[in-house]
């Protein structure tokens, strides 16, 4: 793109991840022709995290979740800057700095540097053998280490964690998950999904530890046991998901507003400095399915949240109302999650036609509001056509019918054929 | 290797070759070709790698599985005679010179 004419500081990207391919991409797609600057802390391509904790790898040509080839980045004048991650923004200059020293100038900002984990709170969460679980690096160690490991003990009942714990299943090992709470993924998904997933794994030889609490984990060179307050569990491997943080430190040490993530409008600019955007993971936005501004951490938000920046800084702005969505493969179990719940909404359970098919409707003020499924893709996708539409599904309408008989029902009345 | 043609909504082409074994979705993501989000990755979760087989060779790539089939009914572009979820279908010798047609949205 020498055209000769002078170009502009353009878009800047922080952040290589899912929200921030999808920024840069959305941006080439939509015509935008300024320069578009991608920095990314991680050496790697910009990867998908869903398959790292659902496939066993042991080599990294195995794992294969680059969004897209190396090419794409060049045939598109992607100016990507992989492992040299920005250490300090200039709001008044309008620049930003990265570790190795330099400046590199922007007209607008978007920031979509995800989440960290949060970091195991006992002693001897730093000996070997202990592991989180959000980068492709940490994927690669974890897979070595199922190659030899007996005794997995998983900390944390939650998405990641139990999505781990059937991978490591599979590979032979003996799995203990152990999760403070009563229940597994207490806060994801409905009481009444709870039970039944708990039986899935444990039909699947899982071991599963609620109410219980980790102590420490302990060993000479390496991990050998963990100490829980149900006993001592013994471990070659630890693998711990209990929760992520935004990575916000970069906007609050500017002084842009930030509240367990950037804060952002319904078109997800800043709400201190409209040249600078949020998506994805580190950022907090408003949203009509919410109660108040939410934080998200799903491919789905972080890919339509880049593609709505994207789109903005090529001249198509709108407000952001697409409906969340999530998906999580726990070894042979499907769970997807259409919506927005909160722990006031009416859970009404429905079992499908074939056996192991089970779908919880939420319903708020008798409309329906979010749609939990095992097994059941297709009730997922027709809760996701439904309530993407204005018109409300009452509690009413689902007596004697699933959401993919109403969503056909209603098709039908709108084109006769 | 099989060669398989993307005709994108926009007029545009893409020939991609790939490994008999390879699943059309992967294909179709590894080089790039726009319009197949593929965002569950394969699991047949997501429905955003849908895929009009051209008629001429829908016999060939044969029908969708169960769950496919049912999937198939909320894709977000309308449902065709020839709708696929391209990562439940399965390139071989046999599928060279496969054409498949992009829909306009996915989401
Ligand atoms: C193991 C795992 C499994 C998951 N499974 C699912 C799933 O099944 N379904 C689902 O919907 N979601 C899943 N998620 C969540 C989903 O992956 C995230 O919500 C999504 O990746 C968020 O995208 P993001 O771009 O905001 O953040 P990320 O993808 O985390 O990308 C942020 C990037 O920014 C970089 N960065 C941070 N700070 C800086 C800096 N200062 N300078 C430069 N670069 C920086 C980071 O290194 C990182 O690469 C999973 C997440 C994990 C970790
Ligand atoms: S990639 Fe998700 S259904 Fe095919």
């Amino acid at each position: 793109m020498s055209t000769g004419t002078t170009r502009t500081a353009g878009v800047v990207v922080v952040g290589g991840g899912q929200a921030g391919f999808s920024v840069a991409s959305t941006l080439r797609a939509c015509g935008y022709a300024g320069p578009v600057t991608v920095c990314a802390a991680e050496p790697h391509l910009p990867y998908q995290r869903p398959p790292l904790s659902k496939k066993a790898h042991t080599e990294p040509d195995e794992l294969r979740v680059s969004l897209v080839p190396e090419s794409f980045y060049a045939e598109r004048d992607i100016d990507l800057r992989l492992g040299d991650d920005v250490v300090a923004l200039d709001l008044a200059a309008r620049t930003v700095r990265t570790r190795a020293g330099k400046r590199v100038p922007y007209s607008h900002l978007v920031l979509a540097t995800g989440a960290r984990n949060r970091p195991l709170p006992v002693p001897g969460a730093d000996l070997a053998g202990v592991h989180a679980l959000r980068s492709l690096d940490d994927a690669l160690a974890v897979g070595r280490a199922l190659a030899t490991a007996r005794d997995v003990v998983v900390v944390g009942g939650g998405f990641i964690g139990l999505e781990l714990a059937q991978v490591a299943r599979a590979r032979g090992a003996r799995v203990a998950v152990v999760e403070l709470a009563d229940r597994l993924l207490s806060r994801a998904v409905s009481a009444q999904l709870q039970e039944h997933l708990r039986q899935r794994h444990e039909e699947s030889g899982v071991r599963v530890l609620t109410g219980t609490a980790v102590h420490a984990v302990e060993g000479t060179d390496r991990v050998r046991q963990v100490v829980t307050s149900a006993g001592i569990l013994p471990a070659d491997l630890v693998v711990y998901g209990i929760g992520a943080v935004p990575r916000d430190e970069l906007a609050r040490d500017a002084g842009l507003a930030v509240d367990d993530g950037v804060l952002v409008d319904e078109q997800l600019r800043s709400v201190t400095d409209p040249r600078v955007s949020a998506v994805g993971d580190c950022a907090r936005h408003p949203h009509p399915h919410a109660v108040g501004p939410v934080r998200l951490e799903s491919v789905q938000n972080a890919t339509d949240q880049g593609a709505l920046v994207g789109r903005r800084l090529a001249g198509q702005p709108a407000r952001y109302e697409n409906l969340p969505w999530f998906w999580s493969d726990q070894g042979a179990v499907k769970l997807q999650i259409a919506g927005l719940r909160v722990p006031s909404d009416e859970v009404r359970l429905v079992a499908g036609d074939t056996p192991g098919r089970l779908a919880a409707y939420a319903f708020r003020e008798g409309r329906l509001v979010a749609v939990e499924t095992l097994d059941w893709p297709a009730e997922h996708l027709a809760a996701r056509r439904l309530l993407d539409r204005p018109t409300p599904v009452l509690a009413d309408e689902l007596t004697g019918t699933t959401l993919g008989g109403l969503a056909r029902a209603r098709r039908a009345a709108e084109v006769p054929s | 290797m099989p060669t398989v043609i993307f005709q994108l909504p926009d007029g545009t082409e893409r020939k991609v070759t790939a490994a008999s074994g390879t699943v059309l979705m992967q294909a179709a993501v590894s080089n790039g070709v726009q319009g197949i989000v593929a965002e569950c990755g394969g699991n047949a979760s997501c429905a955003t790698c849908h895929v009009y087989v051209d008629a001429a060779q829908s016999e060939l790539a044969g029908g969708p599985n169960d769950v496919e089939d049912e999937m198939l009914d909320f894709t977000a572009a309308e449902r065709r005679p020839t709708s696929r979820l391209s990562c439940q279908v399965q390139l071989s010798d046999a599928l060279d010179g496969l054409v498949v047609h992009v829909p306009e949205e996915q989401v």
